[in-house]
């Protein structure tokens, strides 16, 4: 909170109350008796009833029935008493606790009468049905975000997609209360600058990151996920800029890794890739819409995809890591299992791989290798990264044979080394292919580290699962974890 | 009157939050003019005076009329005269 914004408090006892609070009730007498017996002076701010207490000389009390002061000062409970120098708090007390408001005060007999301790009521700042309300009338203002105010006739869905703030599909309308519900999802203050953002570059501040997560559909707590794939798209490794102008189908796909994965309630099982659940879907959308809003990456504009995916509204999904026998995703990036992160990976759209037969990891591996090196092209070697996303039927084969990924990844390079001769230009009857000078080299499909295994998907199924990747390295992208900060 | 509904901008705000009108006309010879009749009584009445006044000055009118006064011009309507028109005139007459 801005500090110029927010109204000061009085110097010495500040007390919060409100009349509907049996314990601020009894407290009264306890108030009356600073206001003539303690050092400091008193002010009391009354919530509901300006008249409350009556003990109190009107001149000690303040009226809060606006809650701007308790709002300010984040008071969640009544009587919060508080002990103020030069106006900033020093000390703070909630409910009723003699021996605690005794050494505060420094008023020995204070409240003898009283039970030695009362719990307090909550503040009608923080009451549900009025914080949102109230969030916007104190909160709103460090919003900086340009405001746009519809006409009387405007449909609010309609004036969206004429304003190109979507992607095709329905979104859920920005307002100031929605946005700052969403920014209670991080601590990161809201002018801080996330990325800059392609292909406009343009400086994109959490708050921006915010509105695009509320028209996407996000909870609050999907919100440091967003900022995080921001992060992750604007770096210049991962080359967000080439990824969209492509004419190829690849976008941003999205891993989550470690425990927010539960927390929020993204889905790693039944049906990963698809429909159905709010967490994996509205995250990815976010990023996309930051890309298409704050950075101005539009098709036809920037974006020339000749085809594009269904994966460019939205690809996020996490990884099984409960049900794997592998370590984690983030793991190959660095991270220690069980640290949050994002990866982010320049894919096109999932196909399947169909192995029903394979028992032992020898021959399943086989299955991958084929299967993987149809990856954009046969013939071609070195130039796209793959994820291989492992179901759990599939993985219980390695598991049992006591593969652990290292060793996978190992004997599908092992396979997929292509003989010159079968994949130069011309070879097999197709002009596509290797240079000609490869002739009679052996050249790797994937280059070192261009093949991630993730383990996901649902428990029935002896199918895995491949995401083609863009140009890799320094020419295209590279895969790019971040670390989920709160 | 509704309370007004405001959003957030979620843009990089390079562009107007408010398109600017189009440029006026700066002759009538050849515009195709539209005079919308917004079917209140008698508005006929001002439009075919209209109407004489800018084919005098060279336009060419097209006469359309809403279903009602008490409702906006119906979406195919403002279509079609977005389409057909280089300038459009509503009357409102009592």
């Amino acid at each position: 909170m801005d500090a110029a914004s927010r109204p000061p408090l009085p110097n010495g006892l500040v007390a919060f109350v409100k009349r509907a609070c049996p314990t601020c009730e009894v407290v009264a007498p306890v108030l009356a008796q600073l206001a003539s017996e303690a050092s400091l002076p008193l002010t009391v701010y009354t919530q509901d009833d300006p008249a409350f207490p009556v003990e109190v000389q009107p001149a000690a009390r303040a009226d809060d029935t606006s809650l701007e002061v308790s709002w300010h000062h984040q008071i969640e409970t009544v009587p919060t008493l508080l002990r103020v120098e030069h106006g900033v708090e020093q000390e703070r007390l909630v409910g009723w606790v003699r021996a605690e408001w005794r050494a505060l005060t420094g008023v020995a007999g204070l409240g003898s009468g009283l039970p030695e301790w009362r719990p307090g009521c909550g503040s009608l700042s923080v009451d549900p049905d009025l914080a949102p309300e109230l969030a916007v009338r104190f909160g709103a203002a460090k919003l900086r975000a340009r405001r746009v105010e519809l006409a009387a006739l405007e449909d609010e869905m309609e004036a969206a997609y004429a304003r190109g703030w979507t992607d095709g599909l329905p979104i859920t309308m920005p307002t100031e209360k929605r946005v700052l519900a969403m920014l209670a999802g991080t601590t990161r203050a809201p002018q801080d600058v996330v990325a800059t953002v392609p292909p406009d570059l343009v400086e994109c501040t959490v708050e921006k990151v915010a509105i695009n997560a509320v028209m996407a559909g996000c909870k609050p707590e999907y919100l440091p996920v967003v900022l995080a794939a921001v992060e992750a798209a604007c770096t210049s490794e991962f080359n967000m800029h080439g990824l969209l102008a492509t004419t190829m189908p690849t976008s941003p796909v999205l891993i989550v890794n470690g425990p927010i994965r539960r927390a929020i309630g993204m889905n790693a099982g039944i049906n990963v890739f698809g429909q159905g659940c709010r967490a994996n879907l509205t995250i990815g959308r976010a990023l996309q819409l930051v890309v298409r809003n704050v950075g101005g990456g539009r098709p036809g504009e920037v974006d020339r995809a000749t085809f594009g995916n269904p994966g460019k509204i939205a690809f996020c999904f996490p990884e099984d890591e409960e049900g794997s026998p592998w370590t984690p995703l983030s793991s190959d990036f660095g991270f220690a299992p069980g640290t949050n992160t994002v990866t982010l990976f320049p894919g096109e759209a999932p196909r399947s791989i169909v192995d029903q037969l394979s028992r032992d990891p020898e021959s399943l591996a086989r299955s991958f290798a084929v299967c993987l090196r149809t990856v954009h092209h046969p013939k071609l070697p070195l130039v796209f990264d793959a994820i291989l996303a492992v179901s759990p039927e599939h993985a219980r084969v390695f598991r049992e044979a006591g593969w652990d990924k290292q060793k996978l990844i190992a004997r599908l390079h092992e396979l997929l080394m292509l003989h010159g001769a079968e994949i130069v230009r011309g070879a097999g009857g197709i002009a596509e292919g290797a240079p000609e000078q490869f002739a009679n080299a052996t050249l790797p499909k994937f280059r070192a580290g261009g093949l991630l295994v993730v383990h996901c998907g649902g428990g029935a199924g002896l199918f895995s699962s491949i995401i083609g990747g863009w140009a890799n390295g320094a020419i295209g992208s590279t895969p790019v974890t971040r670390e989920i900060a709160a | 009157m509704s309370e007004p509904r405001i959003f957030l901008d979620p843009t990089s705000e390079r562009r107007l939050a408010q398109r600017p009108r189009l440029a006026r006309l700066r002759t009538l010879q050849g515009v195709t003019v539209g005079l919308l009749d917004i079917a209140k009584p008698r508005g006929d009445r001002f439009l075919d005076r209209i109407a004489e006044r800018l084919a005098s000055a060279g336009a060419t009118v097209q006469r359309y009329r809403k279903p009602t006064f008490t409702k906006p011009a119906p979406i195919d309507l403002r279509q079609q005269i977005a389409v057909q028109c280089g300038a459009v005139v509503e009357a409102l007459a009592d």
